[in-house]
């Protein structure tokens, strides 16, 4: 058993609407796993599905081994919203401290974590008072102070600076060869390139579940986002057809 | 439950609430200022020789209800904030107990109930003149008590709100009736029959009731502690309820 995930056959209504229609994939232990698609296609509603806050319509999530949304998996799985869910009224490092302590760690480990996101000078300011992608970063740090095994994270690095999203992304890799496995949302295609496997959905469908480099060789050419694109036309004239 | 995730819950709400200091300020002076306009009305009012004045018997009841109102308002905005800033859903995929979160607004927002209360009822005893057969203390641990189960009706309220209004218009649906029918403006034993059936199932009658008997007894009586248990079970049931319509998994 060497995926931390596996989902088979997935499907998921929201509202009306038929968001999940039937998606199979798995994210292999210790990989940084990109989740990529157009805007609407389904990657929020696939992060909740796995992180067992999703109602699921059929279909089996299943998650380190135990069925997603076991109790024993919320000490296991981080995970990282896309809106940025942390107290406003609360500082960085109070927020840091009471995650720290849902997930049984002191604080040295809050402080820590707040450090790694380079918050450390704005971690006594009230998160209410903050800058958008510093935000998003105390959210972050809250997603990782438990140290998880899984970590699910929904576009962690949206509004950040090149500097931030490459230090980021150190940080990512670093926990992936320490043995954590990660699951990342974007948007951003020079992100893709820094996955060791991607899951591409588009209209709630897996359309691609590969390395970048066999996303280039399939597809021909070298740039991703150029990939994705052929990807992406080649799955809507296969629908219309 | 775990004892350490609740006190970390309680510690976190009350850390929030100490960052809001307009708010702590409205929870402190509010009851006073309206407590102070009770006494003006009935001030010139005529005593019946031998009867309490409607002064200490109107203040003896709002020295219940205020908090109650407070409480339950405050506790269902911040709820229904937890949701719609996503805090809960997080919440819920992390080991907290739904026990845990409720219990630990319980506690915090208890604790702010009663120091309210307790203030409140300084200034009714002392500034006022408020006089009651029985203990000061024991109106306060009563009015204690109505804003802890105001909490926790909140808490289960704010599940049936999906914004702001709808979360402030369950304070007319739950507190108003519970006011008009607890006894102050006509006594439940003089009311028809289907009124007072349906005062004998809302909590805030007995938390009036236990108020009234401590106004009227110098000793706490068999009726006044009935009344304070029917008031704290009621309190546990609504935070049960409250922890059974919480799901973690949503639409
Ligand atoms: N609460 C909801 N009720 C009904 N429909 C919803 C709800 N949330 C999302 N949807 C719909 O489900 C679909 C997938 O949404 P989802 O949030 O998973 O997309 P996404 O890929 O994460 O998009 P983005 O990149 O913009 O974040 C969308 O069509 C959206 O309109
Ligand atoms: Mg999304």
């Amino acid at each position: 058993m060497d995926d931390a995930v596996s989902v088979r056959d997935l499907v998921v209504d929201r509202g009306r609407q038929r968001v999940l229609q039937g998606i199979s994939c798995a994210v292999p232990r210790g990989t940084v796993t990109g989740l990529l698609g157009p805007s609407g296609s389904g990657k929020t509603t696939l992060m909740r599905a796995i992180v067992g806050v999703q109602t699921v319509g059929s279909g089996t999530v299943t998650v380190l081994g135990r069925p997603a949304g076991a109790a024993e998996l919320r000490r296991r799985v981080g995970y990282l919203t896309q809106a940025p869910s942390v107290y406003a009224d609360l500082t960085v490092r109070e927020n840091a401290r009471y995650f720290a302590v849902l997930h049984g760690r002191g604080r040295a480990e809050a402080d820590r974590a707040v450090a790694d996101v380079g918050l450390a000078r704005a971690a006594d300011q009230l998160v209410g008072t903050l800058s958008g992608g510093q935000r998003s970063r105390a959210s972050l740090a809250c997603a990782l102070v438990g140290d998880p095994e899984l970590v699910i994270l929904d576009e962690p690095t949206v509004g950040q600076d090149p500097v931030l999203r490459a230090d980021l992304w150190d940080r990512f890799h670093a926990m992936a060869a320490a043995g954590t496995t990660l699951l990342v949302s974007s948007h951003v295609m020079d992100e893709a390139a820094r996955c060791d496997r991607l899951l591409l959905i588009r209209d709630g469908r897996l359309i691609a579940d590969d390395t970048p480099d066999a996303v280039r060789a399939t597809t021909g050419v070298d740039d991703l986002e150029e990939a994705f694109l052929r990807l992406i036309r080649a799955s809507e004239q296969e629908a219309d057809k | 439950m775990n004892f350490r995730i609740l006190a970390a819950t309680t510690g976190r709400i009350l850390r929030q609430l100490r960052h809001d200091r307009r708010t702590v300020a409205m929870l402190v002076v509010v009851p006073t200022v309206l407590l102070t306009l009770v006494y003006f009305m009935y001030v010139d009012q005529p005593t019946v020789p031998g009867r309490p004045s409607v002064f200490d018997r109107v203040a003896l009841i709002m020295l219940g209800f205020f908090p109650f109102i407070i409480m339950f308002l405050v506790t269902s905005i911040a709820m229904l904030r937890e949701r719609t800033t996503g805090t809960l859903e997080r919440l819920l995929t992390t080991p907290l107990g739904k026990i845990d979160l409720l219990f630990g607004y319980g506690i915090a927002f208890g604790l702010a109930g009663v120091l309210q209360s307790t203030l409140a009822s300084l200034v009714a005893y002392q500034v006022f003149g408020l006089d009651t057969a029985g203990s000061q203390w024991l109106v306060v641990m009563i009015a204690g008590l109505n804003a802890v189960l105001a909490v926790a009706l909140g808490l289960l309220c704010s599940a049936f709100a999906r914004t702001e209004f709808q979360a402030v218009q369950f304070l007319p649906v739950v507190a108003l009736p519970q006011l008009l029918l607890c006894g102050l403006f006509v006594p439940r034993g003089e009311m028809a029959g289907w009124l007072q059936a349906i005062s004998d199932v809302l909590p805030l009658s007995y938390a009036v009731e236990a108020l009234q008997e401590v106004g009227a007894h110098a000793d706490s009586t068999g009726t006044m502690w009935r009344d304070v248990a029917i008031v704290a079970g009621a309190t546990v049931a609504a935070l049960v309820l409250a922890a059974a319509t919480l799901r973690r998994r949503s639409g």
